[in-house]
């Protein structure tokens, strides 16, 4: 603390010396937050340049700044492979059904919970946030799945993990702090009952949170595949990135192509789709957050950690 | 108050009228009841000889015998080991968002500033399975493009995927690739909360940049800071699976097998149930001792808790 207390004693000095400290520093702050930029943009960049490139110039590190061998090559290869579309077009279902019931479940649940005349309302809170801390783990859950036959089907992919404890609290104090309290009273006096109340005039009043909940629970379902890995059977129920880890990671592709001269044309096809197949799968989620990002300044993630 | 006839069913009156409320909680109860609390029951099969035939309940009792096994296994230490490491070096990654935010909050609000922040969230919406292929195929040393930038001077690029000692690093440095900016928007958010007069008035008392920061942004972002860290250290021992599992390889495994990879290939690769769970219950209640033991130490050094 002890500039701010002997700061009046030389102050003009000491104001125009922290100028040029000041100058210096955002030179500084400059230099690194664009070698930042850099290193963040750089390999997507690579990645899209790449899928249009031939793969061996790729491969021999010829690709810097350009795409070399200019080529749509890789994305129609990706046409060929059903799979990828069936994957899709599960992904896209999944995300869809799962967001829809995350959103009606966690955000009806949280507005419950951030009215303060809820009888018993500390202990439902708990009765949550236990969950967060303590689970029963992997085999007791997938014992419970199995029990409830929804073992390999639709509704396993979007209903039973569909409560975000996170999602609640986070909704929870968005409701307390900017939904005025003298609005039910008012609405009450009206003869207007609590689910009304809840319709017609909450949720019209909370775009930013269902947009900001709507946001985290799509991306969440859009990108995971352990559910998949774990619940699903039949091949023609995975989703994308079930697919994709066969084809980026385990390299299922390539494996039963034999030799010759076929098979090295189909290995570099398989090269070829690795970077159209990144493209292909992470643009759509990526496109979605320039829409809900004003929310995100509305002080909707402050207030859940303070909480 | 509990014994009070009229305070009871005034409470009681509350709940009847509040029953829409409890209509709103209802969907979400159920879930977190089916599909959080009843697998907890199902922890008990750590403590027995588990058959599926038999069921939870009817399955004999085998006490500590499955804690026994794993406390004396030869994986036990390796992968508490290797965990640990793991969780540790992401935890010194803590204060890199943080400094993040500090930085952003000095730029001007320009053009360059939002450049800055949508790209910097950018690689946070690509899918784990998508993020580890990326690695994969940019880490190659023959064909990727770190290999292709160590030809171009002449020298040959480590095998990054394929090394048991730089796992840990790989893992992390490339998690706060993923993650750095996104994580840094709930402290950005937490220093467009500051008052401005209190920057202008520093500036009046001669106050520099960096005084302002380390006086009045740093105090401001601690709160949060902490409950994050908290949680964090919560967490220690829950290395998330989902990018760890894809990550192995044969190469790397004595350093990337951990508890909740471990925990999978024992309970659904090789279906030892019980054993399964006992590693996971074993992890749960570490983690649920920590999270009690750092809330208390924090609650005493600087009065901010969960709870």
């Amino acid at each position: 603390m002890g500039v701010l207390e002997t700061a009046p004693k030389g102050n003009a000095g000491k104001i125009k010396k922290n100028r040029s400290s000041d100058t210096i520093m955002e030179i500084v702050m400059y230099v690194i937050s664009a070698t930042f930029l850099v290193i963040l943009i750089y390999p997507l960049y690579f990645i899209v340049i790449a899928s249009f490139s031939d793969p061996s110039a790729v491969a021999g590190g010829q690709v810097w700044l350009f795409p070399k061998g200019f080529t749509f090559d890789g994305y129609k290869e990706l046409l060929r492979h059903e799979n990828i579309w069936i994957g899709y077009w599960n992904t896209i279902l999944y995300t869809v059904v799962g967001t829809a019931i995350g959103l009606v479940i966690n955000i009806s649940a949280a507005y419950a919970l951030s009215r303060k005349d809820l009888v018993g309302r500390k202990y439902i809170s708990l009765f949550f946030i236990f969950t967060m801390f303590f689970n029963g783990g992997l085999i007791p859950t997938f014992l419970t799945i199995r029990d409830f036959h929804l073992y390999d089907t639709f509704l396993v992919m979007v209903l039973p993990f569909s409560v975000g404890v996170f999602n609640i609290i986070v909704a929870r104090t968005f409701f307390q702090t900017s939904i005025p309290g003298d609005l039910w009273e008012a609405a009450q006096i009206d003869g207007c009952g609590n689910l009304r109340y809840f319709a017609q005039i909450v949720l019209p009043l909370s775009k930013a949170i269902i947009a900001v909940l709507g946001l985290w629970i799509a991306v969440g379902y859009w990108n995971s595949y352990f559910n998949a890995l774990i619940y699903l059977k039949n091949p023609n129920m995975y989703p994308l990135q079930l697919i994709l880890r066969n084809i980026l990671i385990t390299n299922q592709m390539q494996s039963g192509m034999g030799t010759g001269e076929a098979a090295q044309i189909a290995l570099r096809l398989a090269n070829m789709m690795r970077y159209s197949v990144i493209i292909v799968a992470t643009v759509p989620i990526m496109c979605v957050y320039p829409f809900v990002q004003k929310y995100f300044n509305q002080g909707v993630m402050i207030g859940a950690v303070k909480e | 108050m509990k014994s009070d006839p009229i305070q009871f069913s005034r409470k009681f009156g509350q709940i009847k009228q509040n029953w829409g409320l409890y209509t709103l909680l209802f969907p979400a109860v159920v879930l977190t009841l089916l599909f959080s609390y009843k697998p907890m029951y199902g922890v008990l099969i750590a403590f027995k000889d588990y058959s599926p035939a038999l069921g939870i309940g009817g399955s004999p009792w085998a006490g500590f015998k499955y804690f026994e096994k794993f406390f004396n296994s030869y994986q036990f230490s390796a992968t508490i080991k290797n965990t640990l490491v793991i969780s540790v070096y992401s935890l010194i990654t803590f204060p890199i968002p943080i400094m993040l935010a500090l930085m952003v909050n000095q730029m001007r609000p320009n053009r360059f500033r939002r450049f800055f922040q949508t790209i910097s969230y950018m690689p946070h919406f690509i899918s784990t399975v998508v993020m580890v292929g990326l690695m994969m195929i940019l880490f190659s040393p023959s064909t990727g493009l770190l290999g292709n930038m160590y030809s171009l001077f002449g020298k040959e690029a480590p095998d990054l995927m394929g090394s048991a000692g730089l796992f840990s690093s790989v893992y992390v440095w490339s998690d706060v690739w993923q993650h750095v900016g996104w994580d840094s928007i709930i402290f950005i958010a937490a220093l467009s909360a500051v008052d401005p007069s209190l920057y202008e008035a520093a500036t009046v008392d001669g106050a520099s940049r960096m005084h302002k920061i380390r006086y009045i942004d740093i105090p401001m972002l601690m709160p949060t800071a902490i409950t994050l860290l908290i949680l964090r250290v919560g967490g220690l021992l829950g290395v998330g699976f989902e990018k760890v599992y894809l990550m192995q390889n044969d190469l790397n495994i004595t350093s990337s097998e951990i508890l909740s990879t471990y925990v999978y290939k024992i309970g659904l690769l090789s279906s030892q149930y019980s054993f399964s769970s006992a590693i996971n219950l074993f992890n749960t209640v570490i983690n649920f001792i920590l999270l009690i033991m750092v809330n208390q130490i924090s609650k005493k050094l600087s009065e901010n808790s969960l709870w």
